[in-house]
């Protein structure tokens, strides 16, 4: 059965590999590789995974890369894939051709393949998993989908991973129906079997109990994003399907369903699926300005479409969360790919003097604390708030800290005079900064029979909200909302600055879903001799901190993924920054960065500047 | 344009509603709309309804889009949160308004330009998701602020103010309305009032989505000789199906016709319209004839105006999404966040 067509020396590693399963879409594979992923989290073990798919239903490729990682690295890896699950003849050759040498490919060798197939300096196991399913089952769905658990259990035996965690796993899943659980855990020892009575170990990469996981959670963003704004309170959401957003609204209806159902079985929210991205905003404005809250989540494309709303709710001061899960350009635009693209095109989004606020969380977690804060922030600022997600965060499972809630914690619904409070003689002027942080008092619409009622429209007008072109009330109010936009840099998450255990004079910025790739790269160059203090961004407006860091150093870099260096140029722009102090880092092809191309940019970088040195560039 | 307040004397006999409001309460400032618009006639007719139906100022949310009639929700219900929107989405902006507080009133004020050409998208589908509201079309064929270019209703055929001979086909609204299920569906003239103030009083109070197309000549650029949308054309080409009064439920009714001519539709809310039939043979409860009878009479140049359709028990966008009965923006967090317990739960099933 064995097909080895040369003796190689496989690669001896424990906990520290990667696995890519390449499958073809709609074959029932997904699930089959979530659960080995989980199956190596259970084990202690950190493992990350990404979905490698195209914007596809059935019937074309998909991959699933799993990194393995003892030492608890979370970012891709890069490079060649150590062991290559190969279930897809339609990718077969490119597949073969990205294992490392020294690599593993696994494939289903019910049927024999060409010697020309194979390589000579990898090590091939062959297993029939079509031939058993056959065999063993008559109703060709069964066989699909229980060649994956087969597959599993083979895989399983070869990397010495605890079948009795994957067998907990299975009965978790499908708790409540024995049947289905005891067939799914038959399939898995059949695969395990075989293995034990066909082959002599033939892969070297193995998995070992470890202590890396913790008590964290296995969720990915949107999912997370879309209960932040369950516990931010969100009533309405209004949104247009458009990867890599839609998991998010999605994941917003089924938390709803199950959590926001009153006791007569209605509901306490409103989920309406809009007819466009202007309309999806539109419901968002229209809702929050009657004082509910509101969101709506949507990609690149969508904030494209929504920018005259979005200026309007600037001027007008009405809260909004827009959920941006970033992918690259328009139309055809890599949907199902990630990149950090809208960094600009959110941030000064709409015609007219405009400036917003945006949180950029890097995991999971953060896109439920960032998620639920946004609904507070908008109601306290009065204006658009950008949830800045990426694919990679938003639709990939991410190992992330447990989720927490405190009870206490109350909505704070800002600035909103009562009915009491206008019948007790509070002045009420739409736009009147009574408090000096640009920020003013608004009604809800039905408030008081007759006082608090104002008239809301765009610019024209003035401080009491009645129509006015007089220049000077056009301009006292766009200075306020630039003090408005002042007081928003104390409100946002502030930046998290990690100093290098080394005096040095280089910093790095960095932002979103470069986290993992950034911790990793920092030890590998601190290793090379290559300190570094960190900042991690979470927020716009920029806090003092931002310049003060920037300030401190000689030269930052300034690490993201999208080819213009978007954030480098808010920095810039907003900060006064010398550009030449701010070295550009990017990765823009699509996939996520690694650090692997961090340390070889940066020291590329460094190399570079001893012909001309550093201080002479950036002076 | 300036903000100009209505000077707040009252005649001391002004007739009060049974609110005690008088009629200044529900109107706003000064138009600045060219003299002789059919839009302040219209405002003026929300103002009447307002008062007859004894609705109080404030629970009236009044919002537009952009446009000379999107400009005249500022003139009237001054005492009403008004909202002016951007360009063509104000069904939109009203569809989340809703959502928020089912318990207000809601009229959307827009043009033949904003819910025809640029906004047709957002009519549509508020009409189809039957948004509880009153949606009034301030018709007059072209564009006003812009100075007098043709709209999406304009005939095929009429003459612009400049000479110009429209080629395109129009858009019937109210034709859109009663296929994409609106449940009250009515055609005025912003030149009669006996007629349109029963109209608005109607959908006011029903319960689903109204729509209202109201003809309202532009005396700056579409009142010549060649427009179909000037005073004297449409005088000449109106064929009301009925002329309507509505009978509040408290109200004793006391009606003497003759058999077939009148009919009693009570509405959810327990208004009661009243409608003396022009033509006998129209059925406002025919949403498929309603369509027919529509094309017929406009291919033989006719403006059908009156009540055009009704289902006295809609159903709403509320309805459909089962919401609770409180207005959304007043649950609070016992209601809607469901606490540590339950992301201990979802953390466990995580791991």
């Amino acid at each position: 059965m064995l097909q080895i067509l040369d003796r190689v020396e496989g690669l001896q590693r424990v906990n520290d590999f990667v696995v890519k399963f390449a499958n073809v879409n709609g074959s029932g594979s997904a699930s089959a590789n979530a659960l080995f992923a989980k199956s190596v989290l259970r084990m202690g073990i950190t493992a990350t995974p990404r979905n490698i798919f195209p914007s596809n239903i059935q019937g074309l490729p998909t991959w699933y890369e799993v990194r393995i990682s003892g030492d608890g690295h979370m970012a891709a890896r890069g490079g060649g894939v150590d062991l290559m699950v190969a279930m897809n003849p339609q990718t077969w050759d490119e597949d073969v051709k990205s294992i490392v040498p020294g690599g593993y490919l696994f494939y289903d060798n019910t049927k024999p393949m060409a010697p020309s197939k194979f390589r000579s300096d990898i090590v091939v196991v062959g297993v029939p998993l079509t031939r058993m399913t056959n065999e063993a089952y008559s109703d060709p769905r069964q066989r699909q989908l229980f060649k994956n658990i087969v597959g599993l259990g083979a895989l399983a035996c070869l990397l010495d991973m605890d079948f009795a965690a994957i067998e907990q796993l299975l009965s978790e899943q499908f708790k409540g129906r024995e049947k289905l659980i005891n067939a799914n855990i038959q399939a898995l020892h059949m695969g395990i079997e075989w293995v034990k009575a066909n082959l002599d170990d033939p892969i070297k990469l193995k998995t070992k109990r470890a202590d890396t996981v913790g008590d964290r959670i296995f969720i990915d963003g949107n999912t997370a994003a879309s209960l932040g704004a369950v516990y931010g309170g969100a009533t309405v959401c209004a949104w247009y399907p458009i990867t890599p957003s839609s998991s998010l609204a999605e994941g917003f209806i089924n938390y709803c369903n199950r959590f926001r159902r009153g006791p007569d079985g209605k509901n306490n929210f409103a989920i309406v699926q809009a007819e466009d991205e202007l309309a999806s905003i539109g419901m968002v404005i229209g809702a929050a300005w009657n004082g509910a809250r509101a969101f709506t989540a949507t990609s690149g494309p969508g904030i494209s479409l929504m920018q005259e709303f979005i200026g309007l709710a600037y001027f007008a001061e009405i809260p909004a969360v827009i959920f941006d899960v970033q992918r690259s350009g328009p139309s055809t635009g890599m949907p199902t790919r990630t990149q950090q693209t809208d960094i600009l095109s959110c941030a000064y989004a709409s015609h007219g003097d405009t400036k917003h606020v945006l949180l950029i969380p890097e995991d999971p977690y953060e896109c439920f604390e960032f998620g639920a804060l946004s609904f507070d922030l908008a109601d306290r600022l009065q204006t658009p708030i950008f949830v800045m997600l990426d694919l990679e965060i938003g639709m990939n499972d991410r190992l992330c800290k447990p989720l927490t809630w405190d009870d206490s914690r109350k909505m704070d619904r800002g600035k909103v005079m009562t009915a009491a409070d206008l019948e007790s003689g509070k002045r009420f002027g739409r736009y009147l900064d009574v408090d000096g942080d640009g920020i003013t008092y608004r009604t809800y619409p039905g408030t008081h029979p007759s006082k608090g009622a104002f008239f809301t429209r765009g610019t024209s007008k003035d401080r009491m909200a009645r129509y006015s072109e007089e220049g000077a009330d056009y301009q006292e109010n766009m200075e306020r909302l630039q003090k408005k936009h002042h007081t928003a840099r104390t409100l946002v998450p502030p930046a998290i600055i990690r100093p290098s255990a080394a005096a040095t004079r280089m910093g790095a910025i960095y932002y979103g879903s470069t986290s993992p790739a950034m911790n990793e790269a920092d030890l590998i160059l601190a290793d090379k001799g290559v300190n570094l203090n960190l900042m991690r961004l979470r927020g716009f407006p920029f806090g003092d901190e931002v310049a003060a860091f920037i300030e401190d150093h000689d030269v930052v870099f300034v690490i993201e993924q999208n080819r213009d260096g978007q954030m480098r140029s808010l920095l810039v722009n907003e900060l006064e920054i010398d550009p030449r102090k701010l070295a550009k880092v990017v990765h823009y092809d699509g996939t996520p960065i690694t650090a692997r191309f961090i340390v070889e940019a940066i020291t590329d970088r460094i190399d570079g500047d001893k012909v001309v040195p550093f201080r002479k560039v950036a002076s | 344009m300036t903000f100009i307040p209505k000077p707040k004397l009252h005649h001391p006999e002004l007739q009060k509603n049974a609110l005690g409001y008088t009629r200044r309460d529900y109107e706003g400032p000064v138009s600045t709309l060219c003299a002789g618009c059919g839009h302040d006639s219209i405002s003026a007719a929300i103002v009447r309804a307002c008062f007859e139906l004894d609705v109080q100022p404030h629970r009236i949310a009044k919002l537009s889009g952009i446009g000379c009639s999107s400009k005249t929700p500022t003139y009237f219900l001054g005492a009403s949160h008004g909202f002016n929107s951007v360009h063509g989405r104000m069904p939109s902006v009203l569809t989340g308004a809703n959502l928020a507080n089912r318990d207000l009133v809601y009229l959307g004020v827009s043009g033949d330009g904003d819910s025809a050409s640029i906004g047709i998208g957002q009519f549509a589908h508020a009409m189809r998701r039957g948004i509880n509201m009153t949606y009034i079309v301030e018709n007059n064929g072209v564009y006003g602020l812009t100075k007098g270019q043709f709209s999406a209703t304009s005939d095929k055929g009429a003459k612009s103010k400049r000479g110009v001979i429209n080629s395109d086909d129009p858009i019937d609204l109210a034709s859109m309305a009663l296929q994409l299920g609106a449940t009250y569906v009515a055609r005025s003239f912003s030149g009669d009032k006996s007629q349109l103030v029963p109209l608005i009083m109607g959908a006011l109070r029903h319960g689903g989505a109204a729509f209202i197309d109201c003809i309202s000549p532009c005396v700056a650029f579409n009142n010549h000789e060649g427009s179909t949308k000037s005073f004297d054309y449409v005088r000449e080409h109106n064929e009301a199906v009925n002329r309507m009064d509505v009978i509040m439920g408290r109200e004793e009714i006391t009606v003497d016709y003759d058999p077939g001519t009148v009919e009693l539709v009570t509405q959810h809310d327990g208004s009661i319209l009243k409608l003396r039939k022009l033509h006998t043979d129209y059925d406002v409860h025919d949403r498929v004839a309603a369509l027919t009878y529509l094309q017929e009479r406009s291919a033989e140049g006719e403006i059908v105006t009156g009540l055009l359709y009704v289902d006295p028990e809609p159903k709403d966008l509320h309805g459909h999404l089962r919401t609770v009965d409180t207005p959304l923006n007043e649950l609070d967090e016992s209601a809607l966040i469901p606490g540590q317990s339950v992301l201990e739960r979802l953390n466990a099933a995580l791991r």
